[in-house]
């Protein structure tokens, strides 16, 4: 019998800590970005109906799967889903439910040190008369290691393993003490900050316009968000990228909920307070997220300018330039808000994430609290050093890919089938129901059961074989080549065509293009750039590296353009995926002990 | 529609929160260790 005798100080906390566990840097990043580039005002259809036949129906599950868990004195899902599952692989399906937190937690950290660091840059009020660029640089600085900011060496490191610490010092003080009290801290100063950018929004107008710019009006900004393009709603990939949104929004599929689910008492709610987590998310997702980056972007940039360049990078590489023109103060408020914002839902995000490791430790090898957080931090440390040396190589994006996307649909797939098929709907649904403060729609039944399962298992396959540039009829049609974006695509890599070696002693061009050959900080850098106006960028560190081909020269694909000695990108994928399968190997090592334990313990 | 959503989405959130905190707490008494030996 487990040892951890963790609890929940109150419902309020319980709310807040679950909601500030959705809540993360996806809500303000990826929500406006996925919005625009899916239709619009007509993306909130599908991601409205994601949330009513996915999202709910996986937060209930998981609460409901969690919450019976704690009652057998089991707090992370291998264990939980072991006592549901009976068949001994649930166990280690269960491990996806620790794996993906800890390899998440390694990268996603390492950006919640971005946010951290750059709050502090904005109370220095660093970005004051820099250019659009060089702000754009300065973060391109930042995370190439060899550089510092602020002439601390390695600065990107020690901010890195900064917050790492303060993660791993708040899980040793425990759910009441620890995360609860991040949670109430956190999320209502949260609110208040995108509050405040918001209405900075709303108001901004097109105050911000440079001469000449007529598009350049955030109220614009507002009208693409929200203008509904109905025709795309009959495009399937609209409809999976709102599926793929309300995963990452909820943090469903990854067993964080399992976790804190599994510390509620057995008779109280969880219909209730499920719904008031998940909803809580959507507001800040919708109200707030949606009222920010893009808005602003639009006011001072113009419509063009977002439309081309939306994406995750503007949050550090643009928003600190366009704060600026807000004066000093105020500049530097809305930089310290913006960055603190950005800082709590990161931090309410990972503490989630460390919570299964904490309590599998506690639970199986009676590993005191304070003990069990800091081999959290040690474990993700070593898991995320290399996204920190390497970030610019690619290895932090195949930790993206392969734990924060694949993972995730892999494991709500798992848990659907697991909960409505193995364990049995009337059996789920008897407890989602035990102790509900609000009634549930009957209907809700056989969605959990037919409808779900069926979505996530469509999401997977389609996630599994995904035709080139997502053009599924020109695929069934032309014959079917993988997109590099596809699980299978990945793992052929098909996006790399020529440089397939890890080491090569000549580098060669993966697309046709006319040669543009520069040094660019003493590293030799090759743009080729395409008939289209895209270029496409080569850069060594090697010093060894030298282009055999000279700017104006034509290039096809296949060409060698540069001699030298060469760790390819390849290299780096291989080293990602091997770092995450090594992980995975150790968790279900960890779960194998853990079992023979308990079996020894019987005996 | 951005209103409409927005003040969708506000009254649905303050509902179910306002929700949690008009519902008194269940009074049977319960623990952890009762969840144990359940």
């Amino acid at each position: 019998m487990s040892s951890n005798t963790q609890s929940w100080g109150s419902r309020v906390g319980l709310i807040l800590a679950m909601a500030g566990n959705a809540v993360g840097l996806g809500n303000f990043l990826r929500f406006p970005v996925q919005a625009v580039k899916n239709g619009g005002g007509a993306f909130l259809i599908p991601y409205l109906v994601s949330f009513l036949v996915l999202g709910i129906p996986l937060l209930w599950i998981e609460w409901a799967s969690g919450r019976f868990g704690g009652t057998k004195g089991d707090h992370s899902a291998p264990f939980i889903m072991n006592s549901m599952g009976k068949r001994s692989y649930w166990k280690y399906l269960g491990v996806f439910g620790i794996f993906t937190n800890i390899a998440v937690a390694a990268y996603y950290t390492y950006i919640e040190s971005w946010t951290f660091s750059y709050v502090f840059h904005s109370i220095a009020q660093t970005f004051t008369g820099m250019s659009q660029t060089e702000v754009a640089q300065f973060f391109t600085s930042y995370v190439d290691i060899g550089q510092s900011t602020t002439g601390l060496p390695y600065e990107a490191i020690w901010f890195y393993i900064l917050v790492l610490g303060l993660n791993t010092w708040i899980l040793s003080k425990g759910l009441e003490g620890g995360i609860e009290k991040v949670a109430k801290i956190g999320m209502p100063l949260l609110i208040v900050f995108g509050a405040f950018l918001a209405v900075r929004a709303f108001m901004l107008g097109s105050s911000g316009a440079p001469a000449g710019c007529a598009e350049c009006d955030a109220m614009l900004g507002f009208n693409f968000l929200w203008n509904p393009q109905f025709d795309s709603l009959s495009n399937p990939n609209v409809w999976l990228a709102a599926a793929g949104q309300i995963f990452f929004t909820l943090s469903v599929g990854m067993g964080t909920i399992h976790c804190y689910a599994a510390y509620v008492k057995s008779k109280d709610d969880i219909a209730l307070n499920s719904m008031a987590a998940g909803w809580m998310n959507g507001f800040v997702e919708i109200v707030l997220g949606g009222s920010i980056v893009i808005p602003i972007a639009v006011g001072y940039l113009g419509l063009d300018w977002v439309k081309e360049n939306a994406g995750f990078a503007m949050a550090f590489q643009t928003m600190p330039f366009l704060f600026t023109k807000w004066g000093a103060v105020l500049g530097s408020v809305a930089g310290v808000m913006w960055f603190g914002l950005l800082f709590f839902a990161g931090i309410t995000s990972s503490l989630a994430m460390g919570s299964p490791w904490v309590a599998f430790m506690q639970d199986e090898f009676k590993f005191s609290l304070k003990t069990s957080a800091w081999t959290f931090g040690l474990v993700t440390l070593l898991a995320g050093l290399p996204t920190v040396f390497f970030y610019q190589q690619g290895v932090f994006d195949q930790y993206d890919y392969w734990a924060g996307t694949v993972g995730l649909v892999f494991f709500a797939l798992v848990e659907a089938i697991l909960f409505a098929w193995i364990w049995g709907i009337d059996k789920g649904w008897e407890e989602i129901n035990r102790g509900a403060d609000i009634v549930l729609p009957k209907i809700y039944k056989p969605v959990l059961k037919y409808v779900t399962p069926l979505i996530l298992l469509v999401i997977f396959t389609m996630s599994l074989v995904t035709p080139k540039g997502n053009d599924w009829s020109a695929a069934v049609r032309d014959g079917w080549k993988f997109d590099a974006s596809s699980i299978i695509g990945q793992i052929q890599n098909v996006d790399i065509a020529h440089n397939r070696e890890a080491f090569a002693d000549i580098f060669v061009a993966e697309v046709d293009g006319v040669a543009d050959v520069q040094s660019v900080e003493g590293k030799t850098t090759i743009r080729l750039v395409q008939t289209t106006g895209e270029a496409t960028t080569y850069q060594w560190d090697q010093e060894d590296a030298q282009p055999v081909v000279t700017t104006g020269q034509v290039v096809r694909a296949g060409d060698q353009i540069a001699a030298g000695s060469f760790v390819n990108p390849i290299f780096y994928r291989h080293l990602a995926r091997g770092m995450l399968i090594a992980l995975f190997a150790f968790i279900a090592g960890m779960v194998y002990v853990a079992y023979r334990r308990r079996m020894q313990a019987l005996n | 529609m951005m209103l409409v959503t927005e003040i969708l989405v506000t009254a649905v959130t303050v509902y179910f929160f306002v929700k949690v905190l008009r519902t008194p707490p269940k009074i049977e008494p319960d623990s952890f260790t009762e969840n144990d030996s359940e």
